[in-house]
């Protein structure tokens, strides 16, 4: 494949890719592998099987795709944020205040929430774009911060310290109210991530994703072969902008409340905790994370409720000194051993 | 801090203006002790980033040791406290020799994201260890009786405090030109910083020179957190709270120099207490925003070559 034809398949994800080789390629590697619907089966069947868990499941299916928003810009992109907490607070105020003020149509709310949190995104994308990561850790938790005394002031608008309250939703696209055990949060989040999911499941299959890989790899030689990555990292940047938003706006919705909690500090460093215990750059990371993260806190939360920040921290050194790889190689182990044995293992 | 003047002058033919321009200074001033004590705080933090471009945002945890330790030894054990002062130097620099040697030598090949979450998880720890152990309540530090007050220098009130902190910290900030233009060490670190690998190959033992600039570091973090315990509001989340503000000083003063830092941090000082003064209904906004303009302006920082890194 030529130069210009692969900067062809790159500017122009939806055109025919004009190498067949190429196309089959990306769509092997795009295609649905068997343990991915048994995932999805697995989240739908918690729904019936944890009746009593729903509002736990609705935390970690929120908390998946504010990780997966994560994942898209640091396993795809490399950026490390320090501040992505910033677009799930906006999404979260931005939906409570649409609540309030304008429609309490869920939808519609988390239609807005997106945009809002996707145009911050684009504003703010053009501060990361230069400089060291250093520098991008500085801007990123930056903006959190500025957002979170923005809220504080604005209390008019945000209710400030005390919180957003009065949000109140109306059912499910006409049908479904609410309910005070989640059994709507839950389908709601999870079809919501789901639908999200499988976006950005396309996206990084696409030459687009590709590039972005290329980017994260080494960016000189990425610009190099044609791959121009300002463009590229402002795209992401967005889109992971609105991913976040829309995290924020359903915990928003679901709890119909919000707090300034939505903007703090340990909410941009959790992510970054939960994304590098599921992995980052292949996805489900945020969802295994997400799964794994919650259960810890559920069980040390119930041994000692006061210091979870310490086990929290704990578990950040520990991951990093003996190394995910490490810590994760014996139950990776059984599950390798048992995916082996599934049919449907095979390459399709 | 501006009333405190206005009795001492007497309130007679003191017109408006002059009261503004004397609020000014004063401003000024506190503005520029302010500086200078974020600059003994993260001058280490910015050697021990441009040395072994290792993140280290568990860095206001040993200033926070410091800060209690000298209210542990003043109140309880009833140490004068500037005999505190340079104890709190040497544990933090004692604990940060032991943390560089058991610790975070095992992480400067690894990634950045890896240190950030290390470093980040360090600090959760110390805020919540000490909140364990000390209590999440605000400690106040009884100043001895020859730092309280304040004296009248060109019509602007002057805490002696902040005279005080000033002069420290213009004491170590010369200390530290010297030992880094006319020391040995010196020019070893310099080298270090400049180009590690080359500087290696001359023999420079580099791991040594880093754990000696860590311990170093983490010590006038730990003096600045004893210095500034009584201004800088000593309660738990203090790491987590001063980390944007080293962030601040070490990306916009660049990593090559300690001017570039020293620049930052009187900037960052006289621009967070004039602007917590004269616009409180903005808060911490304006620094925030000066920071990512001067960021935008040269993302680098100021003293720096271009692209260094």
């Amino acid at each position: 494949m030529s130069a210009a034809e692969s900067r062809a398949a790159i500017e122009a994800p939806n055109a025919v890719a004009p190498d067949a080789e190429a196309a089959t390629l990306l769509a092997r590697s795009g295609a649905w592998k068997s343990w991915e619907f048994a995932l999805w089966g697995l989240a739908l069947a918690a729904f019936f099987l944890l009746p009593s868990k729903l509002l736990l499941l609705n935390d970690i299916a929120i908390l998946a795709l504010f990780v997966l928003s994560i994942d898209l810009l640091l396993g795809y992109a490399g950026i490390v944020s320090l501040g992505h907490a910033a677009f799930f607070g906006f999404g979260a105020y931005a939906a409570g205040i649409f609540a309030i003020h304008v429609s309490g149509d869920p939808l519609l709310g988390l239609l807005v929430a997106g945009l809002s949190a996707g145009a911050l995104g684009f504003v703010t994308s053009f501060l990361v774009l230069r400089g060291s990561d250093l520098t991008r850790l500085m801007i990123t938790l930056g903006v959190a911060l500025m957002l979170l005394e923005a809220a504080n002031r604005f209390s008019f608008l945000t209710g400030g310290a005390d919180g957003l309250t009065g949000v109140t939703m109306a059912p499910v696209l006409g049908l479904f109210e609410f309910d005070l055990w989640g059994r709507t949060s839950y389908l709601y989040s999870l079809a919501v991530l789901f639908v999200l999911f499988v976006v950005a499941r396309r996206l990084v299959h696409s030459p687009f994703g590709l590039s972005l890989r290329a980017i994260r790899g080494n960016r000189l030689r990425a610009s190099a072969i044609g791959i121009g990555p300002n463009r590229r990292l402002v795209a992401i940047y967005t889109i992971a902008a609105l991913y976040a938003g829309v995290a924020g706006a359903l915990l928003a919705q679901t709890t119909q409340f919000v707090s300034l909690d939505v903007l703090a500090f340990h909410r941009s460093a959790d992510g970054l905790l939960v994304l590098v215990l599921g992995g980052a750059g292949y996805l489900y990371g945020g969802i295994i994370g997400a799964v794994a993260f919650k259960l810890m806190h559920e069980v040390i939360s119930g041994l000692t409720a006061q210091y979870w920040l310490f086990w929290l921290g704990l578990i950040l050194v520990t991951l990093v000194l003996v190394g995910r790889d490490r810590l994760l190689a014996g139950p990776r182990g059984l599950l390798q051993a048992a995916l082996a044995r599934l049919p449907g293992k095979r390459a399709p | 801090m501006v009333s405190g003047s206005a009795p001492l002058r007497g309130s007679s033919g003191m017109t408006a203006q002059e009261t503004a321009k004397d609020r000014m200074l004063t401003i000024l001033f506190d503005g520029v002790a302010y500086g200078m004590l974020l600059f003994v705080l993260a001058c280490g933090l910015a050697v021990t980033l441009g040395l072994m471009n290792f993140v280290n945002l568990a860095h206001g945890a040993f200033a926070m040791v410091g800060g209690y330790l000298t209210v542990v030894l003043m109140s309880s054990y009833g140490i004068s406290f500037f005999l505190c002062l340079p104890l709190a130097f040497l544990v933090t620099a004692l604990l940060g020799a032991l943390f560089e040697r058991a610790l975070y030598r095992h992480l400067y090949a690894k990634s950045h994201l890896e240190q950030v979450l290390f470093s980040i998880g360090l600090a959760f720890m110390a805020v919540s260890g000490v909140d364990y152990f000390m209590g999440a309540r605000q400690q106040i530090v009884q100043l001895p009786p020859s730092l309280q007050g304040r004296i009248e220098i060109f019509g602007a009130g002057i805490g002696v405090y902040r005279l005080f902190i000033i002069g420290v910290c213009a004491l170590i900030l010369i200390a530290l030109q010297l030992v880094l233009t006319r020391t040995r060490f010196g020019s070893q670190l310099r080298a270090a910083v400049d180009d590690g690998r080359v500087a290696r190959g001359l023999g420079i033992n580099i791991g040594r020179v880093f754990a000696l600039t860590f311990a170093v570091g983490s010590g006038l973090a730990g003096l600045g957190g004893a210095l500034g315990a009584e201004l800088l509001t000593l309660d738990p989340t203090f790491p987590l709270r001063f980390m944007i503000y080293f962030l601040i000083v070490v990306t916009v003063g660049g990593t090559t120099s300690i001017t570039g830092p020293f620049l930052a941090s009187l900037i960052l000082g006289i621009a967070d207490v004039a602007g917590k003064y004269y616009f409180p209904q903005f808060g911490a906004f304006i620094i925030y925003a000066v920071t990512i303009a001067l960021l935008l302006w040269r993302p680098y920082g100021l003293v720096s070559r271009e692209g260094a890194q």
